[in-house]
């Protein structure tokens, strides 16, 4: 009878033994692509990402300088794991031609914000200038009650100025999602 | 030349050597059946279900490594292909779909017939197209093939609207060079990094008890030989998935065969107490992980796979390889024979093949013989052996799938064409339809259960129709086994909508639709039976084998659980696997 239960000369121990199962951070990503801009290639995309039930909370589409070829930044809240699945599999799209998760690297990120903020209130026009000043945004259109300023920068610089005007009313508000890049140089000092 | 743009789909398929369409007709796909008609040169097989289709490609595909071609009309035809489309993509198989659409002018109108199928399979093609010109329609369909066939397999839909296919056009057929340039994005990665390679050479020749894990990868690659010669050379015991069996040969000494939630006591064992886990074209799939933590847990894993999205998914391995099975396996040898194929631990890796070889005498796959009830393990014993091993099997899926998994030893690979990762009842007999067309020579056997066979069984007129020899065996057990299993296991025999026994005569049923039938209903009757459907060459054959109806597919890993939870075959929990903690 063979020896089923013992070791043919093997060590053994009592206690069972597990293996080490990675776990990723829950975090914000910021993953870029390029694209050939063909027939479905948003809902390939979103179809993936809403697929491991995740949620993009921005996007931005545009075209490229070569003709055809169209770039996307995109931001996902997710697991580092599960992102890194996700990024694998953009890269497999048939019409993906480079994906990137910038999460990580140093890049530079823009966003473009319009916001109609009701000025009807006295001091509201003056004080409201005087913050698109300090922020260098500009004023795009005005009414008797109200200015739409558009302003540009990082998130965090967009995110001040709402809550600064918050208070006098924002009638309607319009953010683009963040455009990435990486970074080739030393960083430069955010304006 | 001018010509219609169904003219042009045909022109592409024969470009493309398809020697069958498995589909059926309707309104939005007309003309492309008007130009199939008028042609006359691509074989096509009417299916009477446009799933049924789907499966016949699959399983042509899956048997002879061609690309299938299922066709059928807009609306419910496509909506009845989506089964098989989703099949195909989870098992990753070559089939290019094609299906009519309304007119581009009628697109988004919710018209008669009108379904946005590119939309609906989407998340389960390798990759879609909605043709939006009669120009672009030949560069389309060549991509698909090109698409579903390289890389990881996969299936391709193309979506041709009907006023695309009357439209005239003297656009040439695109030459597979411009096929390939049209798309820069897609590029499989073929050939593995060396560095890795020398990486993964050096654990195998290190490691003191390696196990080889290998999967349906291997099978498409057609590695066989190369695997042969790995295990030989360095003694490392082989262990297959369900989509990986035939890629090494079950009757080899070093086959552990299948591992997992049915797998063998002596393949769990091994993969249980590995050091290192070599995984060939493998994807870690929950039926064979079971518990992630306790998978192999000291190992340490080499994974070859042409899909870099599938290495690291469910578990995170050491030596990455991306690569197409059969080169990179091919180059794992030359390094191996390069570094002179000494093992450092010969001693350790002698007593690892006996340790195994004492599970294999401990535990062999059995099961309770009877002379009084036919046992399923039984009736596929004998298929077996009245084959002599040399049928190609297809199967539905449960008990009867697993249990032709177990009990037929495969030696080729595309010998055993089952539906692996969607786990389609039905699959098996249209699929065997398409794998005894694509491979006439070959005896092509679907055993299948009394509920997976109900699912497609319109199929048999089309196999009486075309002739096609099939034979089909039925584990009538008037149970969903599988299913009665896990509630007689988990769920204390509450038998919850299981219960099939009112069903039709088979035998009668086979007759009526011009086909041949048999029963057997005691064990003394199964070989006789089975010898008589094998002199039917000229149209399928029903077997009606009445079996044991509470039989077990044992032994049996839990859903989630680790191999410590293994079910024995003599229904016992597994004591040894928890005394069993091989180290070192």
């Amino acid at each position: 009878m063979a020896d089923i239960t013992g070791s043919a000369g093997l060590d053994t121990i009592k206690a069972p033994l597990f293996r080490e199962v990675r776990k990723g951070e829950v975090r914000k990503h910021i993953i870029t692509l390029t694209v050939r801009n063909e027939l479905g290639v948003l809902a390939r995309i979103a179809t993936l990402i809403a697929g491991k039930g995740y949620n993009i909370e921005g996007l931005s589409v545009g075209e490229t300088h070569e003709k055809g070829i169209s770039r996307m930044t995109l931001e996902v809240i997710g697991d580092d794991v599960v992102i890194d699945q996700v990024v694998k599999q953009l890269r497999k799209l048939i019409d993906s031609l480079k994906v990137k998760d910038l999460t990580d690297t140093p890049h530079v990120e823009r966003e473009l914000a319009l916001i109609k903020v009701h000025t009807a209130a006295p001091r509201a026009r003056d004080e409201v200038l005087r913050l698109v000043e300090i922020f260098r945004a500009r004023v795009v259109d005005v009414s008797p009650e109200t200015y739409t300023v558009e302003i540009t920068g990082t998130e965090e610089k967009i995110n001040a100025f709402i809550d600064l005007v918050r208070p006098f009313g924002i009638r309607e508000m319009a953010r683009t999602g963040k455009v990435a890049m990486k970074r080739e140089g030393t960083p430069q000092e955010e304006e | 030349m001018l010509r219609k743009g169904a003219d042009i789909v045909i022109e592409t398929l024969k470009e493309e050597g398809v020697e069958f369409i498995f589909g059926h007709p309707g309104g939005a796909i007309m003309e492309v059946y008007d130009a199939l008609y008028r042609d006359g040169s691509i074989k096509h097989i009417l299916a009477r279900h446009e799933q049924g289709a789907g499966h016949m490609a699959e399983g042509y595909a899956k048997a002879t490594g061609k690309v299938g071609v299922a066709m059928s009309t807009s609306g419910p035809g496509a909506t009845n292909l989506v089964t098989a489309v989703a099949d195909a993509y989870m098992d990753s198989v070559p089939v290019v779909f094609i299906t009519g659409q309304v007119p581009t002018h009628l697109i988004g109108n919710d018209a008669f017939q009108e379904v946005d199928i590119v939309g609906i399979t989407r998340a389960i093609t390798k990759h879609n197209f909605l043709v939006k010109s009669i120009e672009e329609l030949p560069l389309i369909l060549r991509q698909a093939f090109y698409i579903a066939r390289t890389g990881r397999p996969g299936p391709v839909l193309v979506d041709i609207p009907k006023d695309i296919t009357q439209k005239l056009s003297d656009v040439s057929v695109p030459n597979s060079e411009a096929v390939k340039e049209s798309l820069p994005g897609y590029k499989p990665h073929l050939e593995g990094n060396l560095q890795q390679i020398k990486r993964a050479v050096r654990l195998i020749l290190e490691a003191k008890r390696p196990v080889l894990y290998v999967g349906g990868g291997a099978v498409q690659a057609e590695a066989q030989r190369e695997l042969v010669e790995l295990a030989e050379l360095m003694r490392i015991p082989v262990t297959t998935t369900n989509m990986g069996k035939g890629a090494f040969p079950e009757l080899h000494p070093l086959a552990l065969h299948m591992l997992g939630m049915h797998g063998t006591y002596y393949a769990n064992m091994a993969v249980y107490n590995c050091d290192l886990l070599i995984a060939v074209g493998a994807r870690f799939d929950d039926r064979v992980t079971g518990k992630v933590e306790e998978f192999a847990p000291q190992a340490k894993i080499v994974h070859i796979d042409i899909d870099p999205a599938s290495i690291s998914k469910n578990i995170v391995v050491d030596v990455p390889i991306v690569g197409d099975v059969k080169i990179v396996l091919r180059k794992l040898l030359e390094e191996i024979k390069r570094e002179g194929a000494k093992v450092f631990h010969p001693e350790e890796r002698k007593r690892w093949i006996e340790q195994i070889e004492g599970w294999k005498k401990g535990h062999p796959l059995t099961y309770t013989r009877s002379d009084r009830v036919i046992k399923p393990q039984y009736v596929i014993e004998q298929i077996y052996e009245a084959t002599k091993g040399e049928a190609i099997v297809t199967t539905g899926v449960g008990q009867h799938q697993m249990w032709s998994a177990m009990f037929y030893k495969y030696s080729f690979p595309r010998q055993f064409i089952n539906s692996g990762g969607l786990g389609t009842m039905g699959f098996g007999f249209p699929a065997g339809i398409g794998a005894k067309l694509g491979r006439p020579h070959r005896e092509v056997f679907v055993i299948d259960g009394d509920g997976s066979f109900i699912m497609t069984m319109q199929e048999l007129v089309t196999a009486v129709q075309y002739k096609v020899p099939v034979k089909v065996a039925i584990i009538n057990n008037g149970y969903l086994g599988m299913v009665r299993q896990w509630q007689e296991l988990f769920y204390e025999r509450r038998y919850s909508e299981v219960d099939l026994s009112v069903q039709p005569d088979f035998v009668k049923l086979a007759e009526a639709c011009g086909a041949v039938g048999f029963r057997a209903e005691k064990p003394k009757e199964v070989r006789e039976v089975i010898e008589e459907a094998l002199k039917v060459q000229d149209r399928p054959v029903i077997m009606d084998f009445h079996v044991d109806r509470e039989e077990n597919v044992l032994p049996m890993v839990p859903a989630g659980k680790s191999y410590r939870d293994m079910i024995l075959e003599d229904g016992k929990k597994s004591v040894e696997a928890e005394t069993m903690y091989l180290v070192g």
